[in-house]
């Protein structure tokens, strides 16, 4: 305030007054060799944090390549002690828990998506977009036992249908993120355009703007199936995992990340093999849904992961 | 929220008298309607995130209270956890939780910052896009695969070159935090699965606040002759501070309510000990390892009392996290 050729200028600028009039200090030379060093610190850090990426793929390949066969998965788990088998009934329950999922999650995360564009301003908007950070930050195993609570103790056993609503739910705040995202890119003058012609609000939403912002939100989607693909911990009392061939949607189903699981806490090297193939498969499949994901927006998806 | 409000307008319009209007009429009549239902649905999904999150709340919250009213505060406070007697005190899978993530939080924290000013600063512009997709790609790894990997390969590792490195050749050994036989599993092991695990949330946040600092601010100190280092030091890291700092709470929130990859490697004990060798427990954890087993109500209860404050601790970190880069956001625009 005091400054009459800057009035308004913000008041966290200082730092840059603090860089020159205070923190100088020091030759040249050695201001640029520690600039020099930090930018090799910085190259470090980032060699550092992919490195643990590179070291679980070469390891997932190295040790689950070679059990991956047709047999891996058609077949079923063999008995402790006998040679090969797969987990063809896990992964068959993989993708039921996934359309679960996707019926519960897509069509709540998207009408809120669609309130939250529409109403950008009002009161509830503002709290949902708040509160569906929240629950993005929840557990996973608190969605488990929440589900167990709600939906496996009153009706008396675990079931594929309330493993799907767990992974559902944490669905919604993922797709209703992305689907106000992308929406909002959809230019107003489309709207006002639809309008004019006649087009009630509803089918000017639906038909115009929906339409327009679908390749997003379908990449939307896809991130947010990929996310839960892998999740375990909601599916320890839902799903519970099944033995058997079962794809009945009232009984306890087997899914890939609980197979996982359970086969690499077991003591048998077998089972250790397979625990390796599988967690090469569910890779796989979330890479491959993450990469059609990424491959369906050509235009940048916005949020970097979060 | 939901009032057609249409409806009352096209009344007095009615008595046009022509057929075309009568039927542009009708039509309007029925967008209406459609209008009312589209605004109802909408709104109703909208609605369903806080009823979820009440729902959530109410029913975890519940399940738990024969525990908490059993027990009072010394379920907070005692380490005793003894199924057959039925004491539960969840004192051990307290501390775990926080010390496990505050490690993780230490060891992940410079390496994101690091990351992050690498992408937004350094980074020549054909290395930019890989090793953001590779850092953002350990966010998409399974927690369940993070622990297969860790029990098969993480662990050895700690157990014969990191362990003895720090407790033999550091001599380390006789401080109480890196004393006793290392095993493997252990708080230890599970701080270092989790750093790497929040690793990519830490990173994308403080890249994205990085990047929205305005270009006049990098190019004032530029142009007083800082190098690029002290521009980042002194303009850019300042400007963003507080959505960093929220981008590492954000972090912190993972951490603790982080289940699958820790349960394998943290050893599940009911003890406290100071030396990270030793294997701990965390709240998340306690519930993976024996909800399905749980022996009698009581038993049931406390674990869904491990999950009530687990679930209390995250909400309220998560919000703090969100308030913090929401402001960022708001002055970077």
């Amino acid at each position: 305030m005091t400054s009459s050729t800057a009035p308004t200028r913000p008041r966290r600028d200082t730092g840059v007054r603090r860089a020159t009039a205070l923190r100088t200090a020091g030759t040249l030379t050695r201001r640029r060799a520690v600039n020099a060093l930090m930018q090799g610190v910085m190259y470090v850090a980032a060699l550092l944090a992919v490195l643990p990426l590179l070291l679980i793929v070469w390891h997932l390949a190295r040790e689950g390549a070679s059990s991956i066969s047709l047999d891996f998965f058609t077949r079923m788990p063999k008995p402790v002690g006998e040679v090969g088998g797969g987990m063809g009934n896990a992964i068959a329950g993989t993708l039921v828990l996934l359309g679960v999922a996707s019926a519960i999650g897509l069509p709540i995360g998207i009408g809120a998506g669609l309130y939250l564009a529409e109403q950008r301003g009002s009161r509830l908007a503002t709290s949902v977009r708040f509160l569906s950070d929240v629950l993005n930050g929840l557990p996973s195993i608190v969605m488990g036992i929440f589900a167990w609570q709600f939906l496996v103790r009153p009706l008396g056993h675990f079931s594929a249908t309330a493993g799907g609503i767990a992974l559902g739910a944490m669905m919604i705040p993922l797709v209703t993120r992305t689907t106000e995202e992308m929406i909002r890119l959809v230019p107003t003058s489309l709207r006002e355009a639809a309008l004019a012609l006649g087009y009630t609000r509803w089918r000017t939403s639906l038909t115009v703007v929906l339409r327009t912002a679908l390749p997003g939100i379908v990449t939307g989607a896809l991130v947010a199936v990929a996310r839960i693909a892998g999740e375990t911990a909601p599916l320890l009392f839902t799903a519970f995992g099944n033995q058997f061939w079962s794809l009945a949607l009232d009984q306890p189903i087997s899914a890939l990340p609980l197979q996982i699981f359970n086969y690499a806490i077991s003591p048998y090297d077998e089972w250790h093999r397979l625990a390796w193939a599988g967690a090469l498969v569910l890779i796989g499949l979330v890479l491959i849904i993450s990469l059609i994901a990424r491959y369906a927006t050509r235009s940048r998806y916005g949020g970097g992961g979060d | 929220m939901s009032q057609p409000t249409h409806g009352a307008v096209v009344e007095p319009a009615a008595p046009g008298g022509r057929s075309t209007t009568a039927q542009a009429d009708d039509a309007i009549a029925g967008s209406s309607r459609g209008d009312g239902v589209y605004r109802f649905l909408t709104t109703a999904a909208a609605w369903a995130i806080p009823l979820l999150l009440g729902l959530i709340t109410l029913e975890v919250v519940l399940a738990a209270w024969p525990a908490f009213e059993t027990f009072g505060l010394s379920f907070l406070t005692s380490s005793e956890w003894d199924e057959v007697r039925g004491v539960f005190g969840a004192a051990p899978m307290i501390y775990g939780t926080v010390v496990s993530s505050v490690l993780a939080l230490v060891l992940a924290t410079p390496l994101a910052l690091g990351v992050a000013i690498f992408l937004s600063e350094f980074a020549p512009s054909w290395l930019r896009t890989p090793v953001a997709f590779l850092v953002d790609l350990l966010a998409a790894i399974p927690s369940v695969v993070y622990g297969l990997w860790g029990i098969f390969v993480l662990l050895p590792f700690l157990r014969e070159t990191v362990m003895p490195f720090l407790a033999g050749t550091l001599g380390l050994g006789n401080t109480p935090f890196f004393s006793g036989p290392a095993y493997g599993p252990s708080m230890l092991a599970a701080a270092v699965i989790l750093a790497i695990m929040i690793l990519p949330y830490i990173s994308a946040v403080s890249r994205e606040v990085l990047m929205a600092v305005p270009r006049s601010q990098r190019e004032a100190a530029m142009a007083l002759g800082a190098t690029k280092w002290e521009m980042i030091r002194d303009a850019v890291i300042p400007y963003a501070r507080s959505g960093i700092v929220g981008g590492i709470i954000l972090g912190l929130g993972r951490a603790l309510g982080e289940t699958m990859a820790v349960t394998m490697l943290i050893g599940n004990r009911h003890e406290i000990s100071s030396s990270l060798f030793a294997p701990g427990y965390t709240l998340a954890s306690v519930i993976a390892n024996e909800f399905a087993e749980a022996t009698g109500a009581l038993h049931t209860s406390a674990l869904m009392a491990c999950g009530a404050v687990l679930l209390g601790v995250t909400l309220l970190v998560n919000a703090i996290a969100r308030w913090l880069v929401w402001q960022v956001a708001r002055e970077g625009r």
